[in-house]
């Protein structure tokens, strides 16, 4: 018999013919279609249409054709109900059988079609299988009251089948129990505190009995359940430890694991002192050992877990270094976890077999496994004090195999060694900088470039090697960029006489030539630092740095004594709390470890006791990114938010800062000439000459100068509108933004008053374009005593409109439980330009004569090292949008328009000459 | 639990598609085979998280299995859940193949209906299987009621491996002690790591429901029993006696019996199946020893010598030795000389094959090669795999010996005395490794 065939039959009516062979008379070419359909089914073809024909193929005394029937209907009766009940009345026969297989069959196959009509009628037959005297009925009715339950929990809420489903616990059958079990266990998982297990002494004995006797997989259901158990007393955690151990004998690992779960939670109530502890410590090991001599898959689950437990109990495998050694033929997977767990067994006593074996591994072909290897050495080095010395010399022997990545690699880890071991290797440095053309990678180029600039006294040509970082600056990503800002001031600071102009070119590269704020806001602070106050800037700059903790990558003790209750499942796997990627009520619930023993401490036993990191859990630090951003940030000791506000112009701030001792950075400025003469025909004429415009369109250009993402719009930075001292306490700063179409005010609430701040509310003034609150405040949260809270307010222009003066000048409101404060702030009129104020370039043309003269005004925006395309993609970015462009000796002519949101449109000429930083604008204004 | 299992061939076609839970959609079918059948990277991990969705997934020749869930299940049973679905299809018609996934199509699916219920794995024992689901389907409708409840007892019964009734004219027993010796070895001959996976493998033809008891020089036993003042000198018994470092058994065993007594009793399914599993690292017997040398002459030549070294009884014979020397891969050519067996360089698998049919213990054979290199420029160096070895001895290289089997049933009239036992050890390299 070759059912093949059925694959391969693809050609046209094949529906039609199908139908013709169910309603044949022979029994055999009937089955054999059925078979064909199903087939397609597989494939996945549609053949619903063929629901009625089949359906009639049901009653059959061939149990074969009863099955494939069956499966056809649980696949295509949600989306035919009507017709699914037909099959009714076959099943309700069916349950009635005299052979326990095709009663079973029947109960099984009904809980598995979702349609409420059945279930209805599902009930009844349920209720008789429940009680069937074929155990082998009653073990598939336990699991069909969850299928009911998945279904309409409220209909076997109602029917009193939760009630039979906690009595068979008590069956005679093992596998019944184990069913019941795994049934109630699911059903109980979705009502989080409806104590539906109701486990005590005498239901955990009779699951302890049906533990010895059922199959494999009841074994793990029991287990599972077993776990959620909390025992009364340490006598009873000791109870059930004693009779599930047997069980790490299993055969099967997830047995084995699921027994290793229980003892693990268990073992947390026992005390330490108790000799029984101790073994149970011993017999741990052995069985976690043999699971890495199951298949690879299962090797991996295996070792996701070990790395849980060996965070949480140290002390089981501390002496199993040598079965996680790395085989050449691993599958990666298992490779990487292996590495992972010889890491936190690494100790001073097997230090020396595992920097060989690492050494091997870094020679291997997998780039990802190499990597880890190397990094792994240096996690050695900063774990095992005594071994440091040849970590580094192991990983200078593999710098020097020139291999790209290795090289990369190790220069990251040997920043890491130098911040745990100050001023004890710097003598590789030279190796190092011989390296420095050949990284290409960020991580590499900022450990390197920390370590030039950390070290920078020692090395003779610190300057000229920063240097050449400095050429590509814009290329380099943002890491690298922040790295080497920090590296050259600490240059300055140690050897100011010969770094100077070093200092000041990186600086205007970071404030004013970078779009990314944080590398604008580190160079504005250094460049205050420094003209404020050198010696200051040293105290801070040079600060002595704090070591890096041992352990790196360590799970956070809460998270890992969650995970610890889920071992073997697939949260033990992620890492992850099963919140993290189960959808809905399943799994939200979080499982705590039982507390700790009573009086342990104080009778703890020397030997086992002080490796536990359950009493004196350290310091964790979070992920290998996250730690290098750490290092690389924290010689920034003030973080930015104590710096004073930041000013509107920064420009000007910042040649103001020249001043204080640096020389002019800004090289040779021309002069500024702003020429402004406006005159509205729709808007009254007073808004000619109005600082809103020639304002606005001066924090537009500056986003030359750094600001705001490329494609967005600018953001000015937030500005204190409302004074503390004015507002009882309350502190408002903020700015607005124009983001995907949506104008959004951006507020800082600060409390800075002793009580709890609630109830807040915001109101307009009347204003000139009419903006107003699209919705109420969102403060959902008390703002309580020196917090901040930040909030974006949308906006619309639909708002009553009066004319203001200044024009973009907005007078707010704002309420909250203890008084209403006013004050008044202005928005950058770029905030109203539209998306869609491109004119037609005819229209345009059309326009820009027939506008009076007199609407027409001129001005010059100075000092923006931009060429015209840049200037035209970054006003872009705000809704000025460019229509033509033309050159006309060496000038770049650029036309543009802009439109607000009254309606009235901006044309606008700009003139920009090469080399020349100043642009000329000639406005145009229209309704 | 799992929410569905599909079966793709190598394209990544469905061949088996069946659901169980509601939460899984079709489109979680063409997810797998996008992400990870079709992926261009290799795989690096058996368990893919998909949009929520989590894929576990084995492959037995071109053929993979996947199972899918949207809950936190217990992984270490899917994948558990998955070998056994692979033996039970072997068990059924053989190797895993697509011609013979879709020639049996049927069968699967009904298979799939018994051993998973709504994700639950259910009764996975071919032998209790066999009983009800046949290829042919006839079964089922002419059983009596007897026996009818007799597959359903089974099914679900404490002993749900073996069916009653079971009748030999001769009853016989086989056992098979195979252990696999795994080695990894330092350049200078220092055993980095050393282990012996073991696994005792009965064939029983036995009748009726015969109670066995195992037993086998287990250092525990053997200790406890010295303590009991038999006559057996400590000294001896000791030496004869292996230190086991972890064992599992076939669900058959009493595991509470072995934990309190550390006897193996049980009583066995019909025909083939593994009794146990053992692992021990004390005191193994490594066969054979690899002595490499290496040389490099120059930029574009090796000179490569290997000897092994076998360490057994004179009078016993290792068989099919391989050994296995890996070469750059830049080998332009290679030439061998070897005093016994043959040798050959294989250029597809850059390794050079040295295979002998047969050696004693106590005897030292070797090899010696020069591989010509084309000049590469390529900085990386070559990253030497270790030399690998494959063999087969007629012992136990832990030491484990069979001290009895014992077999009793009460109610047929046959003694242990009348059942025929055979016990047969053999020793294989499982990775045998020595880094050059």
């Amino acid at each position: 018999m070759t059912d093949s065939k059925y694959f391969t039959t693809t050609k046209k009516g094949e529906i039609f013919e199908l139908k013709a062979e169910l309603n044949s008379d022979k029994k055999e070419k009937k089955k054999e279609a059925v078979k064909k359909v199903i087939a397609s089914m597989t494939v996945g073809k549609d053949v619903s249409a063929l629901f009625p024909d089949v359906v009639n193929c049901m009653q059959t005394d061939n149990l074969e054709l009863k099955k494939l029937v069956y499966l056809y209907l649980m696949n295509y009766a949600k989306s035919q109900p009507d017709m699914a009940i037909m099959a009714v009345n076959t099943f309700v026969k069916d349950c009635e059988d005299l052979n326990p297989l095709i009663r079973a069959l029947a109960v099984r196959t009904m809980g598995c079609i979702r349609v409420d009509k059945i279930t209805e009628y599902l009930c009844e037959p349920l209720r008789k299988c429940l009680k069937d005297e074929d155990p082998y009925v009653r073990k598939t009715a336990a699991v069909c009251v969850a299928k009911l339950h998945d279904i309409n929990a409220q209909l076997v809420e109602d029917q009193g089948f939760l009630d039979t489903l906690k009595d068979l616990i008590s069956d005679s059958n093992p596998m019944v129990v184990a069913n019941a079990v795994a049934a109630l266990s699911e059903i109980a998982e979705s009502h989080p505190n409806s104590n539906l297990l109701d486990l005590n002494p005498q239901t955990i004995n009779k699951l302890l009995t049906a533990l010895n006797e059922c199959t494999e997989w009841g074994q793990i259901f029991i287990l599972d359940c077993l776990a959620s158990y909390l025992p009364r007393d340490d006598r009873e955690s000791q109870s059930i430890c004693e009779r599930v151990t047997p069980r790490l004998s299993h055969a099967n690992s997830a047995v084995v694991l699921s027994a290793v779960k229980v003892l693990m939670k268990f073992m947390e109530m026992l005390p330490k002192d108790l000799d029984y502890y101790g073994t149970l410590l011993k017999k741990l090991a052995p069985p976690l050992v043999t699971l890495l001599s199951a298949e690879p898959e299962l090797q991996y689950v295996a070792l996701r877990n070990i790395n849980l437990i060996v965070q949480k109990r140290p002390e089981i495998l501390k002496h199993e270094m040598k079965v996680f050694f790395v085989k050449y033929n691993d599958p990666i997977y298992v490779k990487l976890e292996k590495l992972d767990i010889m890491i936190r067994l690494a100790s001073q006593a097997n230090i020396a077999q595992v920097l060989a074996e690492l050494k091997e591994y870094a020679t291997e072909v997998d780039v990802d496994f190499v990597r880890k290897a190397v990094r792994a050495i240096g996690r050695c080095a900063i774990k095992v004090e005594q071994s440091a010395e040849r970590c580094v010399s192991t990983l200078l022997d593999l710098i020097q195999t020139k291999v790209n990545y290795v090289v990369q690699e190790a220069i990251v880890v040997i920043k890491d060694i130098f911040r745990k071991y100050p001023n004890k290797y710097e003598s590789v440095i030279a190796t190092l900088c011989e390296n420095l053309d050949s990284l290409d990678e960020p991580e590499a180029r900022a450990a390197m470039i920390w370590i030039v600039g950390e070290y920078a006294e020692r090395i003779d040509n610190a300057d000229e090697l920063l240097e050449s970082f400095l050429e590509g600056f814009h290329d380099e990503s943002t890491q690298v960029q922040l790295q080497l800002l920090t590296a050259i001031v600490k240059l300055f600071l140690k050897k100011p006489t010969e770094t100077q102009e070093l200092v000041q070119q990186v600086l205007s590269l970071a404030t004013q030539d970078s779009d990314n704020p944080d590398l604008r806001d580190r160079g504005y602070i250094y460049w205050r630092l420094l003209s404020t106050d050198p010696v200051a800037a040293k105290e801070v700059v040079l600060a002595e740095k704090p070591l890096i903790s041992e352990e790196t990558d360590l799970i956070e003790p809460t998270l890992l004594e969650e995970l610890i209750c889920h071992i073997g499942t697939l949260a033990s796997v992620y890492h992850k709390p099963p919140s993290a990627f189960v959808e809905g009520s399943r799994g939200v619930q979080h499982k705590r470890l039982p507390p700790r023993a009573g009086s342990g401490e104080s009778t703890e036993s020397p030997d086992v006791g002080q490796s536990g990191p359950s009493e004196a859990p350290p310091a964790v630090i979070p992920s290998q990114g996250d730690l290098l951003g750490d290092l690389l940030n924290l010689d920034l000791a003030p973080p930015t938010a104590t710096v004073p506000s930041v000013q509107p112009s920064m420009q000007m701030g910042a040649m103001d800062l020249l001043g204080g001792g640096l020389d002019s950075l800004m090289g040779d400025e021309s002069d500024t000439v702003i020429k402004l003469s406006e005159r509205g025909t729709a808007m009254p004429a007073s808004l000619g000459g109005a600082p809103a415009v020639g304002g606005g369109l001066g924090d537009l250009f500056d986003l030359g100068g750094g600001v705001g993402m490329p494609t967005g719009s600018y953001v000015a930075p937030k500005t204190v509108w409302l004074l503390a001292m004015k507002a009882k306490g309350l502190e408002i700063s903020g700015t607005f933004a124009r983001r995907g179409g949506i104008i959004q005010m951006d507020l800082s609430l600060t409390n800075k008053a002793m009580s709890v701040m609630t109830d807040f509310a915001i109101q307009f003034n009347r204003n000139s374009f009419g903006l107003a609150p699209a919705g109420p405040l969102q403060v959902l949260t008390p703002l309580s005593p020196n917090q901040t809270i930040d909030v974006s307010l949308p906006l619309s222009t639909s708002g009553p409109v009066m004319k203001m003066e200044p024009l973009n000048n907005l007078q707010v409101a704002v309420k909250n439980n203890i008084d209403v404060f006013y004050f008044s702030c202005q928005y950058p009129l770029s905030l109203l330009f539209v998306e869609d104020g491109k004119m037609d370039r005819q229209v345009f043309l059309a326009t820009w004569k027939d506008i009076p003269n007199d609407n027409e005004a001129q001005f010059q925006i100075k000092d923006i090292h931009l060429n015209s395309d840049v200037a035209s993609n970054k006003l872009q970015g705000s809704n000025i949008f460019t229509i033509a462009k033309r050159t006309v000796e060496g000038q770049d002519m650029l036309y543009q328009s802009v439109k607000l949101t009254n309606g009235i449109w901006v044309l606008a000429e700009m003139r920009i000459q090469t080399g020349n930083p100043n642009y000329t604008v000639n406005g145009n204004k229209e309704t | 639990m799992i929410g569905g299992l599909f079966i793709y061939n190598h394209k990544g076609e469905v061949l088996i598609s069946r659901v169980y839970r509601d939460d899984i959609g079709r489109n979680a079918v063409d997810a797998f085979r996008v992400n990870v059948i079709h992926a261009r990277q290799q795989v690096r991990s058996p368990v893919t998280n998909i949009a929520r969705t989590s894929f576990f997934h084995v492959k037995r020749s071109n053929i993979w299995l996947a199972a899918v869930t949207k809950q936190n299940v217990n992984a270490a049973m899917v994948f558990e859940f998955l070998y056994k679905m692979c033996d039970v299809m072997t068990a059924y018609f053989g190797k895993i193949s697509e011609e013979n996934i879709k020639n049996n199509f049927v069968l699967i699916y009904e298979l799939l209906d018994e051993i998973l219920d709504f994700g639950y794995p259910q009764n996975s024992e071919t032998g209790a299987l066999k009983t009800f689901i046949t290829q042919q389907g006839i079964k089922g409708q002419h059983q009596t009621k007897e026996e009818q409840s007799q597959i359903t007892s089974q099914v679900t019964g404490q002993i749900g491996w073996r069916r009653e009734g079971i009748k030999y004219r001769r009853n016989e027993l086989f056992l098979d002690v195979l252990e696999s010796v795994n080695l990894l070895m330092s350049p200078q001959g220092q055993v980095l790591s050393a282990h012996v996976s073991g696994r005792v493998v009965m064939k029983s033809y036995l009748s009726g429901m015969p109670e066995c008891k195992f037993g086998m020089n287990d250092k525990i036993v053997i200790d406890k029993q010295g303590k009991g003042g038999t006559t057996d000198e400590p000294g001896k018994s000791g030496k004869q006696s292996i230190a086991i470092d972890d064992c599992t058994f076939h669900q058959c065993v009493r595991l509470s019996k072995f934990d309190s007594e550390r006897s193996i009793s049980f009583i066995p399914p019909d025909g083939e199946y593994e009794l146990m599993r053992y692992r021990t690292t004390k005191d193994i017997i490594l066969p054979f020893r690899v002595i490499p040398l290496v040389r490099e002459v120059g930029r574009t030549k090796l000179e490569v010598k290997v000897v092994i070294k076998s360490n057994f009884k004179p009078s016993l014979l290792a068989q099919k030795i391989e050994v296995r020397i890996p070469t750059p891969l830049n080998t332009s050519g290679v030439q061998v000389i070897c005093m016994k067996g043959k040798a050959k360089y294989k250029a597809s698998e850059n390794a050079i094959v040295w295979k002998i049919k047969r050696m004693a213990g106590m005897k030292e054979s070797q090899i010696s090669a020069e591989i010509e290199l084309l000049p590469t420029n390529d900085k990386k160096k070559w990253a030497r795999p270790p030399i690998s070895m494959n063999f087969e001895v007629p012992f136990a290289p832990s030491g484990l010996k069979v001290r009895y089997l014992k077999v009793f049933e009460s109610k047929l009239n046959y003694s242990d005395h009348d059942v025929i036992k055979w016990v047969r050890y053999i020793g294989r390299s499982g990775i045998y490794e020595t880094r050059c």
